[in-house]
């Protein structure tokens, strides 16, 4: 019968011969190999002094993104939560009033939007489940820090700066969605 | 003994102690640096250029953590076995010879601690004693991961010793001496040991690796399986001579294999200097030598996995001791052809 994954092995376990049983050809052939090591180019990278590159689709710190009037565009459908494995996302939702069209451009917005860096594993499924591009991950690093409650970023780390927009063009134009 | 002779020994011992913790130390560094080049990595180069402070701050790190004694432990056994350890490693450096005399302000200065006529017979028992440091540490922890590393420490360690005891015998036979300086004495110029014995030399360096409890038989602190082995219970500065003393015993094993197979001091064209160019020569070759084999003790630790501990027995009883018989009784029966016996 044929196995399912088709990647079984006989384990073979046939006698030695002579050669193979005093050691040393084997022994002479490892040490031959690692001899040839040492004159290989090191692959260390000296952390921080130099850093890796980091593609155009790392998947770090979230944003959450305005529109080009600069309204935030999360309408607080809850999407991101449901899809988010680590059940790191919180939201309060309300009532757009009259008077703020310019600060959000759907009739409902999150009054608060928490993201837990500690729970996050940076899937990127909340970035997918968004029907409103609001939320992104982006080539930044969460810095550490001493104290575990400075992790949830509220609304006033993850919404961008009006002034200091965050670049995700590259983002949009990888992924899968806007092909379809 | 006249008094210019007790501060001349006593001179000769300090430098012997200071250049074997010296390179000692230096092996824990370069263990790790060539350990990474053979890993195609960089190691330690954040202490110092190039890291060479290293090993002052990985001492410094020991002696600043806690001092912690099991309350379990054997209060006192505990404290002396990385004591034992620590003495026996640096006592077997007394007896070997690091060249010819040296003239200096018009005194022959032999260097050597002590000459005496039963210069490997000395080391030997020295290795052997080596073993307590390891028992006594890894029973007084009172702790079951320490007693087995203990356990296989020292059956490893007494297994191996009868192979090596075998090896030393035939090239004793060889010089007709134990003393560690007939032995190189008579290995003058290229007629080395290894040339007459190199199936001796490889029994006699397997056993060496097995004695200094270096990988592939570095089974009594095997991590995977015994946590640290004999060592788990320590900590601070007394962790700290354990790991030291294996370093020191990697030196001395190192310059014993370069004594009794390599020629010591001996080199190629050594017929042509004399005096104390000759005896500075001797060092630089005793010391490339020693060097070598510590790099090669490094090398087989960086190459080898670990063997399995019935494979260790069987390796060592099975294997090496009837080869090293055999070695032995070819020589015996050579050498009495040579004395013309069967005339
Ligand atoms: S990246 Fe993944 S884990 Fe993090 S918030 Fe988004 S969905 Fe949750
Ligand atoms: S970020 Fe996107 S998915 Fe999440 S609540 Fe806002 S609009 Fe919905």
């Amino acid at each position: 019968m044929q196995s399912l994954s088709n990647r079984k092995k006989v384990v073979s376990n046939k006698k030695m011969t002579f050669l193979e049983k005093i050691y040393l050809p084997a022994i002479f052939g490892g040490m031959w190999i690692t001899f040839k090591h040492l004159f290989r180019k090191n692959n260390t990278l000296r952390y921080p002094e130099h850093t890796r590159e980091f593609a155009p689709v790392y998947r770090g710190q979230h944003v959450l993104k305005r529109d080009e009037e600069g309204r935030e565009n999360c309408t607080a459908c809850g999407l991101c939560a449901v899809a988010c494995p680590a059940e790191a996302i919180t939201m309060v939702a309300a009532e757009r009033e009259r008077g703020e069209e310019k600060l959000y451009r759907e009739e409902k917005y999150a009054a608060s939007y928490e993201i837990n860096m500690l729970r996050c594993i940076f899937c990127g499924l909340c970035e997918e489940a968004c029907p409103k591009e609001a939320v992104f991950l982006t080539d930044r690093i969460v810095p550490t820090n001493f104290e575990r409650d400075s992790f949830v970023y509220g609304k006033d780390r993850l919404v961008e700066d009006i002034n200091d927009r965050i670049d995700i063009t590259k983002r949009q134009h990888t992924g899968k969605r806007t092909e379809k | 003994m006249e008094i210019s002779e007790l501060i001349e020994k006593l001179a000769l011992i300090v430098a012997l102690f200071g250049v074997t913790l010296g390179i000692a130390a230096y092996a824990t560094y370069f263990e790790r640096k060539v350990a990474a080049w053979f890993q195609d990595r960089i190691g330690p180069d954040r202490a110092g250029p190039f890291g060479i402070l290293q090993p002052l701050a990985d001492g410094g790190k020991l002696f600043f953590k806690e001092d912690f004694i099991p309350a379990a432990a054997e209060k006192w056994l505990f404290i002396m076995g990385p004591g034992i350890a620590m003495f026996t490693a640096l006592m077997t450096g007394s007896v070997i010879p690091w060249s010819t005399d040296l003239v200096l302000f018009g005194q022959t200065v032999a260097l050597q601690v002590a000459d005496i006529n039963i210069g490997i017979l000395f080391i030997m028992g020295f290795l052997s004693i080596g073993v307590y440091g390891i028992m006594i540490g890894g029973w007084a922890s009172n702790n079951k991961f320490s007693l087995y590393g203990a356990i296989r420490a020292s059956s490893q360690m007494i297994s191996y010793e009868l192979a090596m005891g075998i090896c030393v015998i035939t090239i004793v036979m060889m010089s007709g001496s134990l003393s560690l300086r007939d032995i190189v004495n008579a290995q003058h110029g290229m007629n080395w040991n290894v040339f007459y014995q190199p199936l001796a030399f490889v029994i006699f360096f397997i056993c060496s690796l097995a004695e200094t409890n270096r990988a592939p038989f570095d089974l009594a602190e095997c991590e995977s399986e015994l946590i640290g082995g004999y060592h788990t219970e320590y900590g601070s500065m007394k962790m700290g001579f354990y790991l030291f003393a294996e370093y020191v015993s990697l030196f001395t094993s190192s310059a014993v294999i370069s004594v009794l197979f390599f020629g010591g001091f001996n080199f190629p064209g050594m017929d042509n200097f004399d005096g104390n160019t000759l005896a500075i020569l001797g060092i630089v070759a005793m010391f490339t030598k020693t060097f070598f084999f510590i790099f090669v003790f490094f090398w087989i630790r960086w190459t080898i996995p670990r063997f399995r501990f019935d494979q260790l027995m069987h390796l060592g009883w099975k294997s090496l001791i009837p080869i090293s018989i055999i070695n032995m009784l070819i020589t015996g029966l050579v050498i009495a052809f040579n004395e013309g016996w069967f005339k």
